[in-house]
C-alpha cells in the first residue's frame, strides 16, 4: 500500500512535517498544501530536511498554494512537482489511501 | 473514485473549508463522484445560512450550496458539534427552544454514524482541518 | 436486546485509524475525536487509535480540570475496552521528547517506534486526524 501525506501547515509553525517524514514509509508521497507549501522551498531551515527525505519519499506541492503565497516555482527544491488541484486528486486516486497531517 | 470529505475548521478561520470545496471541485470535473462532506468540529459554521462576507470576496457557504445542488452530495453537520456551537436546523431549534434556526439549505443535521459510514463506503476519506 | 446500529452492519469491517497528535483542553478536538472513536466502535469496525506528538498527554494520568471549568474527559479513554476498543498505540519518541513513560498513561497502551507505527498506518483502509 502507498499512502500520499498532505502537509498543512507551516514547518516553522508547527512539528507535523517532521512527524509526518518520520512514519511514511519508502515509497510515499507527501503534498504540501496551504501553509504547508513553505516547506518547499530552497535555502531555509528545512530544505536540507527535506531533501534528504526525498531519497524514499515524493514530494508535491500544490501550485495555488505555493503562488498564493508569493513563491514561484524557481524557488522550489530539487525534484518538489507541483501540481494543481486536479493533480491533487490524481494522486489521491494514484496512491492506496491518504492520511492529513494537520 | 468515491470520495468521503472531512472539514474539521470553519470558513474563513482556517482555509481547510476552502481547500476541501478546491477538491471537490476538481473531483468532480475529473469524473469522480463526491459522496458526501462531514463537518465537524468548527466546521460546522460552514453550515450557516446568515454568513454575509464583503461582496468582493467569496461566499463559502454559498459556493458549498451551488455546489453540493448541482452535483448531489450530501452534506452532513455533526448534530453534537452543531449543537455546540449553535448551528440549529428548524427541527433543532424547536426541539431545543431557540427563536431561530440558521442552517443553509442543502446542509442536514445528523449524527456521527454518517462520518463512520462514509469511511465505510468511499474509496477515499480526506480530511481538511488545522 | 439488540441496539439499533447492531441490526445495521451487515457490510465490510474496515481498518479504522485515528491519530491522535493534540494535547486536551487547549483545542477540542481530543474530546471530540473521542466520540468518533465510541460511534466507530458501535460500528463494530476494526479501530486503533494512536497517539502521538502531544497527543500523548490525552492520556496522562491525573487530569485535574475544576480550576479551567472544563469536563474531565480523560475516564473515557479507560472505557474504551469496554467497546472493544483496545488497539491503543503510542509514539515512543513524543512520551521520551515530554519526558514521560508509559506509567504517567492512564490506560494500558502498545508503545511503537515511529517507523512501526508508519507501517502500521500503511495497513489502514481509513485514517483519520482531528
Amino acid at each position: 500500500m502507498t499512502m500520499l501525506h498532505t502537509v498543512n501547515k507551516s514547518p516553522f509553525e508547527r512539528n507535523t512535517l517532521t512527524s509526518c517524514i518520520s512514519m511514511a514509509q519508502s515509497g510515499s508521497a507527501v503534498l504540501l498544501i496551504e501553509d504547508g507549501i513553505f516547506a518547499s522551498l530552497k535555502g531555509t531551515s528545512v530544505s536540507d530536511k527535506v531533501s534528504k527525505a526525498m531519497g524514499s519519499i515524493s514530494f508535491y506541492v500544490l501550485g495555488p498554494d505555493l503562488n498564493a503565497r508569493g513563491m514561484t516555482e524557481d524557488q522550489l527544491i530539487d525534484g518538489i512537482k507541483v501540481v494543481d488541484y486536479e493533480g491533487f486528486v490524481d494522486l489521491t486516486a494514484e496512491h492506496d489511501n491518504v492520511q492529513a497531517w494537520l | 473514485m468515491k470520495y468521503g470529505l472531512l472539514i474539521n475548521e470553519g470558513p474563513y478561520q482556517h482555509q481547510a473549508v476552502d481547500s476541501a470545496y478546491q477538491f471537490a471541485k476538481a473531483a468532480i470535473a475529473k469524473g469522480h463522484e463526491v459522496f458526501r462532506v462531514f463537518f465537524y468540529h468548527d466546521g460546522v459554521n460552514a453550515a450557516t445560512d446568515f454568513a454575509v462576507p464583503p461582496q468582493d470576496d467569496r461566499n463559502i457557504t454559498q459556493q458549498w450550496v451551488k455546489l453540493a445542488e448541482e452535483n448531489n452530495i450530501d452534506m452532513v453537520v455533526c448534530i453534537a458539534a452543531a449543537q455546540r456551537r449553535g448551528i440549529l436546523d428548524v427541527n433543532e431549534a424547536e426541539r431545543q427552544g431557540k427563536r431561530g434556526d440558521n442552517i443553509a439549505p442543502v446542509f442536514r443535521i445528523s449524527g456521527l454514524g454518517q462520518l463512520v459510514e462514509a469511511g465505510i463506503e468511499c474509496d477515499r476519506l480526506l480530511t481538511f482541518g488545522d | 436486546m439488540a441496539e439499533p446500529w447492531e441490526d445495521e452492519v451487515e457490510g465490510p469491517v474496515k481498518k479504522f485509524m485515528f491519530v491522535n497528535r493534540k494535547a486536551p483542553y487547549g483545542t477540542i478536538y481530543a474530546l471530540e475525536s473521542l466520540e468518533v472513536v465510541l460511534i466507530t466502535a458501535a460500528f463494530d469496525q476494526d479501530v486503533s487509535l494512536v497517539f502521538s506528538d502531544d497527543g500523548v498527554y490525552q492520556i496522562k494520568k491525573g487530569q485535574v480540570t475544576d480550576g479551567i471549568g472544563m469536563k474531565n474527559f480523560s475516564p473515557t479513554y479507560r472505557a474504551l475496552e469496554g467497546y472493544d476498543v483496545e488497539k491503543l498505540y503510542v509514539d515512543k519518541e513524543s512520551l521520551d521528547e515530554r519526558g514521560l513513560t508509559e506509567d504517567d498513561l492512564l490506560v494500558d497502551v502498545e508503545v511503537l517506534s515511529r517507523a512501526e507505527l508508519g507501517k502500521l498506518m500503511d495497513e489502514q483502509d481509513t485514517i483519520m486526524s482531528f
